[in-house]
């Protein structure tokens, strides 16, 4: 197993979960963060104040897969979060140790993979 | 200088103080009901296409939109005896002093000019929007004004808008399809999920609206008088019926009341009401407001189906709303009430014609008109922000600000020229 975490652009949220839909991939957690690259400063002005924005925006996943589904994971993000102009993120790959699924109890393999999800209706 | 010409009426002039301040209030709080419905990102930028209207379009129209809309001039368009607010003192236009009856007339066009941002936001370059909305008071209001209420020729044929139908609010609406239309849509448009960000902002934005719709239909009887009461009941109560019948289709089709279905349901009342507001009775003002709920619902969800971004439903709002107001004026309109004119139900059944001469002329107009425009200052301006611009939001890469900055890691700079 491995935990696939990838620093990519807000903007580009949207298209990233639709390729990964599409790759099959489902389980993930997804955090706003800011962060400090190479990316070009950002200047804005309030009443005269004129700051550089030196954190831009990001959005981080954490995805946990088996090992079989780390390379469509890349490939997905690579494809679906690329501007091709500086800031587009990174995506680490990490060994994981142990994943265990709360709900049951189950562990390691059967924990990443994903169960058929059930529709609420909260009438 | 006069300070009280004998023709001033102290309770008239009362009033239209009063409504011209709650009409300019309009146009910041069209800003929150449109900003509400955008991404946080374009959220001053929405916001920002409505106030700048205040002082553009503002300025414009005192300088020479007036004298275009209300001087003698031909049926066509006004003339030039006011530029500069020539001769716009304190004699009395009515029982007003006509400097006030200039000022209310302005914030007519200021609304006028920004309701068009519905249909463009999230995308179009600020500077570009400036010199539209200003060229475009002048170029489409001013004359379409100067048709239904400086004496023009749809005046003179007998079409009833009481406080701007086809004005305001056809005027805008097919300016903003053409607009919409020219710019092309947002690049994530019909790709992504585009959810307002600030629903509250709309409710607010619609709260103060309703409010300020009271000066822009009530003061249109531009003294305070039966005809000023009536238009006031009647912009209270045709509301109501809208947003009666609109969240009863909402609640029938998807079983949930929506909070922005409310909000919308309100403005479309609102809207339909404006022409008929001084010349039908408060019974058939419920009848209007409760029917013009279905060609406005019905339409907002026919244009989420087209390829049409009027992203914030301009053409559904105000165009199907206002040419419902006006055709319902030309069957509801009763002289018994307004002491002018008989719709179709009270036997006039030419008023209905007259009133579709009307909606179709405007549409025309300031379809062809704006479609000129645009395509003119094409040349000149890019209209349209890149895709990168529209990506990284209109906050930050046409104002230089955010709505809600957060201000870590934002480095102090030394001030330009310290």
């Amino acid at each position: 197993m491995k935990l696939v975490i990838a620093i990519i652009r807000p903007e580009k949220v949207s298209e990233v979960l639709v390729a990964l839909y599409r790759a099959e991939v489902r389980g993930m957690t997804l955090t706003p963060v800011q962060g400090h690259g190479a990316e070009s400063e950002q200047v804005e002005t309030y009443r005269g104040t004129r700051v550089k924005m030196e954190l831009h925006d990001k959005v981080r996943l954490e995805i946990g897969v088996s090992d079989h589904f780390v390379e469509p994971t890349v490939k997905a993000i690579l494809a679906a979060a690329k501007t091709g102009e500086i800031g587009d993120g990174k995506i680490f790959v990490l060994p994981v140790e142990n994943v265990y699924r709360i709900r049951t109890g189950e562990r390691d393999q059967e924990a990443v993979t994903p169960v058929a999800a059930t529709a609420s209706d909260f009438e | 200088m006069l300070v009280n010409t004998p023709n001033l009426n102290s309770a008239d002039t009362a009033w239209m103080l009063i409504s011209t301040a709650l009409v300019l209030m309009m146009t910041p709080a069209l800003g929150f009901f449109y900003g509400g419905m955008v991404r946080t990102k374009n959220t001053l930028n929405t916001l920002m296409m409505s106030f700048i209207s205040l002082g553009f379009v503002g300025l414009a129209w005192a300088l020479l939109g007036y004298s275009l809309a209300f001087g003698k001039g031909c049926s066509w368009l006004g003339g030039l005896e006011f530029l500069f607010l020539k001769d716009v003192g304190l004699s009395a236009q009515g029982t007003i002093p006509h400097a006030l009856f200039m000022a209310y007339q302005a914030t007519f066009a200021i609304i006028t000019a920004a309701l068009i941002s519905g249909a463009i936001v999230e995308r179009m370059r600020f500077t570009a929007y400036i010199v539209f909305i200003t060229l475009w008071m002048l170029i489409v209001y001013a004359p379409v004004a100067h048709w239904v209420w400086g004496g023009g020729w749809l005046s003179t044929l007998g079409a009833l808008d009481f406080a701007g139908g086809t004005v305001v609010h056809i005027n805008a609406a097919a300016a903003a399809v053409v607009t919409a239309t020219l710019l092309g849509a947002r690049k994530d448009f019909a790709r992504l999920a585009i959810l307002p960000q600030n629903v509250p902002f709309t409710l607010l934005g619609t709260g103060l609206l309703w409010l300020g719709w009271f000066g822009f239909n009530a003061g249109s009887a531009l003294a305070a008088n039966g005809i000023a009461g009536l238009a006031f009941v009647n912009t209270m109560l045709a509301p109501m019926g809208t947003l009666v019948a609109w969240t009863t289709l909402d609640l029938m089709r998807t079983r949930k009341v929506t909070a922005i279905g409310a909000a919308t349901g309100i403005v479309v009342g609102l809207v339909a009401i404006t022409p008929a507001a001084g010349f039908v009775s408060p019974l058939s003002a419920i009848v209007l407001g409760l029917l013009a709920a279905f060609p406005s619902y019905y339409a907002l969800l026919w244009r989420a189906r087209t390829r049409l971004d009027d992203s914030l439903d301009v053409l559904a709002a105000h165009g199907v709303g206002g040419v419902f107001g006006a055709l319902m004026t030309g069957v509801l309109a009763d002289k018994a009430w307004n002491g002018v004119g008989d719709g179709l139900l009270h036997g006039n059944p030419k008023q209905l014609w007259i009133q579709f001469v009307a909606c179709a002329a405007t549409v025309a107009y300031s379809g062809i008109a704006t479609f000129i425009l645009v395509k003119l200052i094409g040349t000149v301006f890019q209209l349209k922000a890149s895709d990168r611009a529209q990506g990284v939001g209109m906050d930050v890469t046409q104002h230089g600000e955010e709505a809600y900055a957060r201000g870590e890691g934002a480095v102090l700079l030394p001030t330009e020229g310290a």
